[in-house]
C-alpha cells in the first residue's frame, strides 16, 4: 500500500511538472502572439493615422477650391448661395405612370400612330 | 527499540532478598524514563523551531530578492494584462464640430550626427548640402571635423530625404524616430490651432508641446495619456472658417486693409463657429515671434480677434441704449435733445454731420449720433455703465480659451469721470478686442443673457446671468435691424437673412499719443437673422481706405459692411439657415423624377 503511495506521488510530481513546463512554453508562445499582435494593432493605427492625414490633407478646403476652379468647365461648381434653397412643395411629384402600348393599332391611313 | 522494564525481575529479586522496597526500583526507572523522553521531545521542539526559521528566513529572503530584483530591472509594459494599444501617438488629435481633423501626429524622423564615427565627414556634408540647401557648408564641415561628439542636423526630415541621406552611406549619420505635429488644412484657423513644437530632446524620441493656441491652452489635456487618444473637439466648422477665411482675404485686399479679423458667433451657446485674423501664418511651419522693439501687431502671429485691443467705436452705441432702455430711463421713441456740439470742459462731443436738434433714440442709433449716446450716457451715470459694461465682460480679458485671450486686456480710463463715461456709450475711451464685442452683441442677440464666448463644442445654451430684460434686448434687436435697413449699413442687406448691425469707425491711436486723421479701424457688428437671432458676426479692417464715388472712404459703412454681407451671404447657406424668403427663381429647381 505505501508503495503504491509512493509511486503515486513521484508520478503526480513527475506530471505536475510536465504540466508547468508545458504551460510555461504555452504562456511564452502566447505572450509572444500578443507582442506581435500588439505591434501589428500598433503598425495598423500609424498608418491609419498616415491615411487619416492624407485624407484630410487632400480634402483640404484650398485644394477642393483650386480643382472646383480647374474643373469648371466640366462641373460648374459654385459656392452655395441663399437663393439655391427650395423647398418640397416646389418639387413635382413624380409623373403617374403612363400606359404602354405595346400592340400599336393605325387609325387612319395617314401613318398617324397613337403617341406613347 | 529496546524498552527497559520498569520492574526487572533480577533486581527485584536482588531487593526481596536485601529486603529493600522493590517499588524504589520502579520509581528509578520511572523517572529515568521521563528524563529520556523530554529530552527527546525537547529536541523535537528545537527542530521544529528550525524548520520554522528556516521556513520564514526563505520566505523572507524569497520577498527580499523579489523587491531588489523589482528595483533593479527595466520597467516594461505588461503584455498580457493591457487591454489593447490604446495609445499609439502621445498627443491626441484635434477636429472640428463635425469630426474633421484639424491637428494631428505624423511619424518622421531626425536626423544626427556623431562624427567621430564619420569616415568622410567633407564628403558627407557635401551631399547632406545638396539634400538640404538651407545648411551651411562651411558650418557643417567645421562641426564634423571639430571636436564636437553629437549634433543634430535637421529636426524633421521627409521619407525621401531620409532614405537620401540613408544612400550617403556614413555611419556617423543617424536617425531617430520623431512623432511631428501636423496641420493638414495649411494656415487654415492658423491662429486658433496655434502651433507645437519640440519640448526635451533624446534620440529616440522628443516631446511634442504646443506653443500658442488650443495646442498650449489644452497641452495638458492633449498630452494625457488617460484620455486614450480621444480628440479635442472644437466649436469651429471647418468649411465655414475657409469660407470665412476666403471671403474676409478678399475683402481685406478690396479694401486696401492691412489686417481683418472677423468671428462668427453662436449667440445661444457661445461656441465660436469661426474666427480668422490676418494676415496669418502656416502652423505647420510656425514663424519666429518679432524681436522685441518691433510692433506686434504687424507680426502674422497677432491674433487680432482676441489680442487686438482697439477702440471699437460707434458699435458700443448699441449697449449704451440697451441699457438706458433696460433702467427704464428712455424708450426706443423718446426723443432726446442732439443739439452740438456737445460741451463738456474744453472737450466738444460732435456728429459726423449734423443731424438736427432732437432725435428719438432709435433714430440716434440708426444715424449714429454721438450727441445723442452721450446724453443717455450721461443720464446712465458712470457707476452703472460701469457695472453694466463688466456684467457683459469688457472689463476683464474674454474666457476664450486659447492662450492669447488671456494677453486681451480691455483698455480702461484711469479715472473713469462723466466724460469717459460719455466718450465710452459711443465707444471711445475704452479700448477692447472684437471677442468682447461678439460677447456683448450675442448678450443683445439672444435675448439679454451674457455668453461666455468659447472654443470648444457644447451640448445645448450655455446662457449665463441676465444683463438686459428680454423686452429692452428686443428693442435693441430691432434698433440694429434698422441700422441696416435705412441707416449707416445699408450695403448689409442681404436677402432673406434680415441682418441687423451697427457699424463703427474708429480713429487709430498713434504709438505716442493722438490719433492718426487718416488711418482707421473700421468694425461692423451684426446679428442675423435679426427677428430670431442665431450668429452673431463681428468684421473688422484695419486701415481699410477704397475711393467710391470719387471719394476716398474708410467708414465702417463703406468698407467692413459690404465684406459681412458678402460673409453672411457665404457663410448662412453653410450654416443651414434656410432664407426667409421665396427664391427669386424657381427654375433652378430639378425636378427628381422624369
Amino acid at each position: 500500500m505505501k508503495t503504491l503511495l509512493y509511486a503515486a506521488t513521484c508520478l503526480a510530481v513527475f506530471g505536475l511538472a510536465f504540466w508547468a513546463y508545458r504551460e510555461n512554453y504555452a504562456t511564452q508562445q502566447v505572450l509572444k502572439e500578443t507582442r506581435a499582435l500588439q505591434q501589428q494593432i500598433g503598425a495598423a493605427q500609424v498608418r491609419l493615422s498616415v491615411l487619416r492625414a492624407e485624407w484630410a490633407y487632400l480634402n483640404r478646403p484650398q485644394r477642393l477650391r483650386d480643382l472646383a476652379d480647374i474643373n469648371f468647365d466640366r462641373l460648374g461648381l459654385l459656392p452655395l448661395r441663399p437663393d439655391q434653397f427650395g423647398r418640397v412643395d416646389e418639387v413635382s411629384y413624380p409623373a403617374p405612370p403612363e400606359l404602354e402600348i405595346t400592340n400599336e393599332v393605325e387609325v387612319s391611313g395617314l401613318n398617324l400612330r397613337t403617341q406613347p | 527499540m529496546i524498552r527497559t522494564p520498569l520492574r526487572p525481575l533480577a533486581r527485584i529479586l536482588h531487593a526481596r532478598a536485601t529486603g529493600e522496597n522493590p517499588d524504589a526500583i520502579e520509581r528509578e526507572n520511572l523517572s529515568l524514563r521521563h528524563q529520556e523522553m523530554q529530552v527527546q521531545s525537547r529536541q523535537r521542539a528545537e527542530g521544529r523551531l528550525l524548520v520554522l526559521g528556516l521556513f520564514f528566513v526563505c520566505a523572507f529572503g524569497a520577498i527580499i530578492a523579489r523587491m531588489a530584483t523589482t528595483a533593479v530591472s527595466e520597467p516594461a509594459e505588461p503584455v498580457a494584462s493591457v487591454p489593447g494599444s490604446a495609445i499609439a501617438m502621445q498627443r491626441a488629435d484635434i477636429v472640428d464640430r463635425k469630426g474633421r481633423l484639424l491637428a494631428t501626429n505624423f511619424e518622421t524622423h531626425s536626423l544626427y550626427a556623431q562624427p567621430p564615427q564619420m569616415i568622410d565627414p567633407i564628403g558627407a556634408a557635401e551631399k547632406l548640402v545638396e539634400i538640404f540647401p538651407d545648411l551651411d557648408r562651411e558650418r557643417l564641415i567645421k562641426d564634423f571635423t571639430g571636436k564636437r561628439k553629437f549634433l543634430w542636423v535637421k529636426k524633421k526630415i521627409s521619407p525621401e530625404q531620409l532614405q537620401a541621406v540613408h544612400d550617403i552611406g556614413d555611419p556617423g549619420l543617424m536617425f531617430g524616430p520623431r512623432e511631428m505635429r501636423l496641420y493638414p488644412n495649411g494656415s487654415l484657423a492658423a491662429h486658433v490651432l496655434g502651433g507645437a513644437g519640440f519640448g526635451k530632446e533624446g534620440v529616440n524620441a522628443a516631446e511634442v508641446i504646443g506653443v500658442a493656441g488650443v495646442e498650449r491652452q489644452f497641452d495638458d489635456y492633449l498630452r494625457d495619456p488617460a484620455n486614450g487618444g480621444k480628440p479635442l473637439q472644437l466649436s469651429l466648422d471647418l468649411t465655414v472658417q475657409a469660407a470665412a477665411e476666403q471671403v474676409l482675404y478678399g475683402g481685406m485686399k478690396l479694401m486696401n486693409a492691412k489686417g481683418a479679423t472677423s468671428i462668427l458667433m453662436d449667440a445661444q451657446t457661445g461656441e465660436v463657429i469661426s474666427v480668422v485674423s490676418f494676415p496669418d501664418f502656416d502652423p505647420n511651419d510656425r514663424p519666429r515671434p518679432p524681436a522685441s522693439g518691433f510692433d506686434p501687431s504687424v507680426s502674422p502671429l497677432f491674433n487680432r480677434a482676441v489680442q487686438g485691443v482697439y477702440e471699437l467705436g460707434s458699435t458700443f452705441k448699441i449697449f449704451t441704449a440697451a441699457q438706458a432702455m433696460d433702467l427704464g430711463l428712455v424708450g426706443a421713441d423718446t426723443v432726446i435733445d442732439t443739439r452740438g456740439p456737445l460741451r463738456w470742459g474744453r472737450f466738444a462731443i460732435r456728429d459726423f454731420r449734423n443731424y438736427g436738434n432732437e432725435m428719438s433714440v432709435t433714430k440716434i442709433i440708426v444715424k449714429s449720433s454721438n450727441i445723442g449716446t452721450a446724453r443717455l450716457a450721461q443720464q446712465i451715470g458712470v457707476e452703472r455703465q460701469k457695472s453694466f459694461l463688466d456684467t457683459l465682460g469688457m472689463l476683464e480679458p474674454t474666457p476664450f480659451e486659447i492662450s492669447e485671450a488671456a494677453g486681451g486686456k480691455p483698455l480702461l480710463p484711469a479715472n473713469w469721470s462723466e466724460l469717459s463715461a460719455m466718450t465710452i456709450s459711443y465707444g471711445h475711451g475704452i479700448s477692447t478686442t472684437p471677442m468682447h464685442l461678439a460677447a456683448g452683441y450675442a448678450a443683445v442677440a439672444n435675448g439679454g443673457r451674457y455668453v461666455a464666448p468659447t472654443i470648444l463644442k457644447q451640448n445645448g445654451p450655455q446662457l449665463g446671468e441676465r444683463v438686459m430684460s428680454e423686452a429692452s434686448a428686443a428693442a435693441a434687436r430691432k434698433m440694429l435691424r434698422k441700422v441696416v435697413s435705412e441707416g449707416t449699413a445699408s450695403f448689409a442687406e442681404v436677402e432673406g437673412y434680415q441682418v441687423g448691425g451697427k457699424t463703427g469707425t474708429a480713429d487709430k491711436p498713434k504709438p505716442r499719443g493722438g490719433y492718426y486723421d487718416d488711418k482707421v479701424i473700421a468694425t461692423f457688428a451684426s446679428i442675423f437673422p435679426a427677428h430670431d437671432p442665431k450668429y452673431v458676426l463681428i468684421v473688422t479692417l484695419d486701415e481699410p481706405s477704397i475711393i467710391a464715388h470719387g471719394e476716398e472712404r474708410r467708414t465702417a459703412g463703406w468698407t467692413a459692411t459690404p465684406v459681412a454681407a458678402e460673409m453672411i451671404g457665404r457663410v448662412a447657406p453653410l450654416l443651414g439657415l434656410r432664407p426667409q424668403v421665396e427664391p427669386a427663381e424657381v427654375t433652378g429647381i430639378t425636378l427628381t423624377s422624369n
